[in-house]
């Protein structure tokens, strides 16, 4: 296909643009394959807006007379207005915008024309592979393997091929247990905890069904994470309710007369087309101006997404002490374990390991606990909180996540090597991007694409020390501790960075950041001077030692 | 001394309300002063010190196994539950702290006992140190327009104002008079601030005893001449803080708000905030929910919204904003008055002042700003802070509702202050600590007859003793951010945390940036000291030999010191994992 077949109109003159915190505009429009680009007619003919047409969640348009509005909604919640002299222009560009925002085939997403202008210093596709994770694991423990069993992802498909798992347990073994778990998500290695040798697992539900069905292979690989006499916890991320009605259609959860040295504690987190209308409800309530007080808190309390925060964080929590304070072991799931699950798994390691609030282990534990771990991407971003169509697959499972560690940041400002501002990059590239890195909904469909080939890898871009110094924490101290963040409602905020950032002008709080950089920034500099000064002054005074003493 | 029975009291347990944690064991002293509970079993010596004044509450609880529950609420958010062995011992304390808390004579106040072993030199010039005349002198006053006057000297337009009042020149002493006649309480037009740069004036005073038509030729005289003084526009607002229906019911008693047919030019505006009954019960009702044990969400957010709390801090706000641009974008001047001028207006006033003028974004500035607005004038710190056992429904957040204006306005422009939370929160201990003389009695009259100015000190230079450690690091000076525009969109508004659950540490953000700047701060001085140092010496070396050796070792290496606060690491209750052991 394409793409000059979907565009009837490529170019709008004297078209107007709208936008937040800008003077409106006039200029050209242009659409090309993968972009909307309004350009000013001003001397420097500067690029107003390029907007990728992935980033437009959906449109509306209006007519007064014969000037047409398009109001586009973005992904990463910001909308925009144009005003296009000429229905029929209008109608054109509408209907073009429409198509190449939902384009189906994934192939033909930006990521596989992008090129980029940077040199790779690091291909990014490589910067995280299993084996040399696996490498610092097998320097502190012995009790566990790689496992290539899923190298053809037959065993499940939305495994990555290599996982790791207990070293007394076969492929064989695994493979049995493939097919008592949902999905075939059979319980892997998720963090393994240095201070104390405890161990957090995930997967997905049991297949038990009514009639309690068993499988040994699956009771002897989680009774071997565990020591002799010691118990573990499997949490397991829904109401016993829903567990219970799970096993209705074939699922259901852990028996404790077949793991009774486990003990189950069931949290409730929702389902992901629950949290698709919290979004969206959010987003609504943040955008409506007219709101007085009352009504303000009362959508914000409707829309529940502060609900789910403290839920998902207070299941982490948990996890984080029953590993840390219980010297327990941990096997998490909820249903299909690639939602929910991760979420727990990916914040708990927050907590415990301080290497997860660095840059660089915080992109391994995206790339380990959500990319590889086969959160469906594709799915899940591909609509934000203007969706209009009925919700499918979509939900901000990834956005909580990220919500949840701004809130573990917002309560430890000095334990994180990275900003907020590192965080809201993950949320615009996740939903909308030129890097390859969250195509696709597992390992198999971007083995299928050839993604390493064919697009680069956000990491590329993102660990080059330009970009690397935008999103570092002027603050970060470097903090060894597990980090116990409180649940309280009254620690738990909105988060503006995000949520108002196209509704207010952040002006004022960016001058006290920048203040802030540099306040820490002299002071840097200065010990580097003091230091230096002390230096050559310790030169001149072993010289005239010297000197001295011929 | 008399109400103190049982001064120490072995064996008593303070629950923490949001941790499972054991509670702690320790030892209860009662001063004439403090209730001082100091933790047994801890390592360090803890010590948790409750000021009498400070206690707003005493309840007995009924007696559990573990001992009689005394329940503690202060002024100041603190609460404190502790658990008395013995019911006897619990029992006096209960009775010594019921009036330990509630003095009758104003003697009795902490102030007149508060000896901080200075010259009485010392003290004085403390409380010169904010100065009113040198404000309006910053201010231009007086001018052609406005004048300082002693017509109130001997309290005879109105025994709340101060004997200095500023009016327009124009305004004849009948006119004055007259005026005063006709305002409730005598408080009439006087000036709050003047924006020098057009003219535009803010004013204050009472609601007019108009009844359903009564007028007052020389009031009309005095509002006409507040208006002319600004003769950059042809009118002026009168702004009624009251809701309409409140402000209409009052006519019934002869008061009321002014009518435009009357009045010259006057543009005529209600605002709508509530009175001091619905700010009252409005806190009230924040507080339960800030002391839920483990509310959800949804139970938090809901008793927010319910509790109306946030809803009348942005009604203040609002008012505030409408008087600043009134004045810097209209170039008109404004006459705010509520009911008796006292509790609305000062609120609006001292806000829009702050807007306004970054001289009151400065912590000296902020001091004359509460002299200026609040203490002359009349609030009656002592009846709305429950200083003396009183009427329980005088009692109302007023000024709490300021201080935490000042704070939201704080998270917006965290570069416009000077200072930081921590100077807001003790100068909210303070008006309710007694232990200055600042906020004692009602008005100017009554701290004069208390003789306040001779027997206690000012809280003001206290202050500014401690003013390192009430800085704002990120403040970027006097000259940057001139007005003020806050946003105040119902989401500009935040729960203020640092206030309401302002001892429940465990909440709060366990890492403080405040902490880690301030920090910077006082490196940075130690580092510019350094260097100085170290380039005093170096031309030395490059010369002739010097005589004696440089020591380096003189010079401390500077390491970071930031975030030192010793973190509490601990689990908060995300589940009791008890209940799952078998």
């Amino acid at each position: 296909m394409e793409f000059a077949e979907l565009i009837k109109t490529p170019r709008a003159d004297n078209v107007v643009l709208h936008r937040p915190f800008h003077r409106a505009v006039e200029g050209t429009l242009c659409l090309t394959g993968h972009h909307l680009i309004l350009s000013s007619r001003r001397h420097d003919n500067a690029e107003e807006l390029w907007l990728l047409h992935s980033n437009i969640d959906s449109i509306e348009k209006r007519f007064v007379g014969s000037l047409g509005t398009i109001i586009i909604k973005c992904k990463d919640l910001r909308i925009i207005q144009l005003d296009i002299p000429g229905m029929e222009e209008c109608l054109n560009i509408a209907s073009s915008i429409e198509a190449l925002s939902t384009l189906d085939s994934v192939t033909l997403m930006y990521p596989f024309f992008y090129r980029p202008m940077f040199e790779v210093v690091e291909d990014g596709w490589h910067s995280f592979l299993p084996e040399r994770e696996f490498e610092l694991l097998n320097s502190v423990t012995s009790d566990w393997r790689l496992s290539y069993v899923n190298k053809e992802f037959s065993v499940c498909p939305s495994y990555p091929p290599i996982v790791t798992v207990p070293k007394s347990i076969d492929d064989e073994a695994l493979r049995k247990v493939a097919t008592f778990r949902h999905g075939g998500r059979f319980p892997v290695l998720s963090y393994y905890h240095k201070k104390n040798g405890m161990v957090m697992m995930r997967s997905s539900q049991p297949l038990t069904g009514t009639n309690g069905r068993r499988c040994k292979e699956d009771e002897k690989l989680i009774n071997a994470t565990l020591r002799a006499g010691k118990r573990g916890y499997i949490i397991d991320t829904r109401s016993l309710n829903v567990a219970q009605q799970a096993r209705a259609k074939g699922g259901g959860f852990e028996q404790e007369v077949h793991y009774p040295q486990w003990r189950r504690i069931h949290k409730s987190i929702e389902r992901y087309n629950i949290l698709q209308e919290s979004l969206i409800k959010l987003v609504e309530a943040c955008n409506d101006q007219s709101h007085n007080m009352d009504r303000w808190l009362s959508k914000l309390e409707a829309s529940n997404w502060l609900t789910h925060i403290k839920e998902i964080l207070t299941a982490a929590c948990l996890a984080a002490q029953c590993i840390d304070r219980e010297g327990a072991s941990v096997l998490v799931h909820g249903t299909e374990g690639t939602d929910s699950t991760l979420q727990v798994t990916s914040l708990a390691q927050i907590i415990l390991d301080p290497r997860c609030r660095t840059i660089h282990g915080f992109e391994s534990l995206v790339e380990r606990e959500w990319l590889q771990a086969g959160h469906p991407f594709q799915q899940r971003c591909a609509q934000s909180a203007y969706s209009n169509s009925k919700q499918k697959w979509e939900a901000p499972v990834f956005l909580l996540f990220l919500d949840c560690v701004w809130q573990i940041l917002r309560q430890f400002p000095c334990s994180f090597e990275f900003s907020e501002h590192f965080l809201i990059m993950l949320f615009e590239h996740a939903y909308a991007s030129q890097f390859g890195t969250f195509l696709g909904n597992n390992e198999n469909e971007r083995c299928k694409l050839k993604l390493p080939q064919k697009t680069m890898s956000l990491w590329s871009w993102v660990n080059r020390p330009p970009e690397l110094s935008r999103f570092k924490n002027p603050l970060f101290e470097a903090n060894s501790l597990v980090i116990w963040p409180s649940v309280a409602p009254q620690s738990l905020q909105l988060w503006e960075g995000v949520f108002l950032r196209w509704n207010r002008s952040s002006k004022f709080l960016d001058e006290a950041y920048e203040e802030m950089i540099n306040i820490i920034e002299y002071n840097r500099e200065l010990q580097a001077k003091v230091n230096a000064l002390r230096r050559q002054l310790a030169e001149l005074e072993t010289d005239d030692g010297m000197q001295e003493s011929p | 001394m008399e109400h103190i029975t049982t001064p120490k009291v072995e064996n008593v347990k303070l629950l923490d309300r949001y941790t499972n944690r054991k509670p702690a064991n320790g030892t209860l002293y009662l001063t004439a002063t403090h209730l001082i509970y100091v933790e047994a079993s801890a390592e360090v010596r803890k010590e948790t010190w409750i000021l009498h004044h400070h206690i707003a509450t005493v309840e007995k609880l009924p007696l559990t196994t573990t001992g009689c529950p005394l329940l503690i609420h202060c002024k100041n958010f603190r609460v404190a539950h502790f658990v008395i062995g013995h019911e006897r011992d619990c029992h006096e304390v209960y009775t010594s702290l019921l009036k330990l808390s509630q003095p009758v004579k104003p003697e009795e106040l902490y102030a007149f006992s508060y000896n901080p072993k200075m010259p009485k030199d010392n003290r004085e010039i403390g409380w010169k140190m904010v100065d009113l005349k040198v404000d309006y002198q910053r201010m231009g006053i007086p001018n052609d327009y406005w004048e300082i006057t002693d017509a109130n000297k001997d309290y005879e337009v109105c025994n709340t104002y101060p004997p200095e009042i500023v009016v327009p020149k124009a305004a004849s002493k009948a006119t004055v008079l007259g005026s005063s006649k006709f305002r409730s309480r005598g408080r009439i037009p006087v000036l709050s601030y003047f924006y020098k740069q057009n003219n535009a004036a803010i004013c204050r005073c009472s609601q007019p005893l108009s009844g359903f038509s009564a007028r007052c030729l020389e009031d009309e005289q005095m509002l006409q001449a507040i208006r002319q003084a600004n003769p950059g526009s042809p009118f002026m607002y009168v702004v009624d803080t009251r809701p309409k229906l409140n402000a209409m019911a009052n006519r019934a008693a002869g008061k009321g708000y002014e009518n435009e047919d009357h009045y010259d030019n006057i543009r005529f505006k209600f605002i709508g905030i509530e009175n001091i009954h619905v700010m009252r019960n409005s806190l009230q009702k924040l507080l339960e929910v800030c002391e839920t044990k483990s509310p959800s969400m949804s139970d938090f957010l809901t008793g927010l919204e319910n509790s109306g709390w946030l809803r009348h801090v942005k009604a203040v706000m609002d008012a505030g904003v409408f008087l600043a641009k009134a004045v810097k974008d209209e170039k008109a001047s404004v006459l705010v008055h509520c009911s008796d001028g006292w509790d609305r207006t000062a609120q609006v006033c001292s806000l829009a002042s702050l807007f306004l003028d970054p001289f009151y974004r400065t912590c000296k500035g902020f001091m004359v700003l509460i002299e200026k607005d609040w203490i002359t004038v009349g609030h009656k710190f002592s009846h709305r802070c429950g200083h003396l056992d009183g009427d329980p429904k005088e009692v109302s957040p007023v000024f709490t509702q300021f201080i935490e204006c000042v704070w939201q306005l704080m998270q917006q422009f965290p570069c416009a202050f000077e200072f930081n939370e921590r100077f807001l929160l003790e100068i909210h201990d303070h008006v309710y600590s007694c232990q200055f003389g600042n906020f004692l009695g009602t008005c100017h009259k009554e701290r004069e007859d208390l003789k306040i100015f001779e027997k206690t000190h000012s809280l003001w230079p206290y202050l500014l003793q401690k003013k390192q450690e009430f800085r704002n690091p990120l403040y970027k000076g006097f000259t940057v951010y001139k007005e003020l525009q806050p946003n105040t969109l119902p989401f500009s508004f935040q729960f203020w945390c640092g206030m309401y659950n302002r001892f429940d540490k465990g909440m709060h953000p366990k890492q403080s940036v405040l902490d880690h700047l301030l920090s910077c701060m006082s490196q940075k001085m130690k580092l510019e000291d350094n260097a100085t140092e170290l380039e005093n010496k170096l031309p030395f070396l490059d010369g002739p030999l010097p005589n004696e050796a440089c020591s380096l070792s003189k010079i401390v290496n500077v390491t970071v010191e930031s975030s030192k606060t010793p973190m509490l690491n601990t689990p908060q209750d995300y589940e009791d994992l008890m209940h799952y052991s078998s």
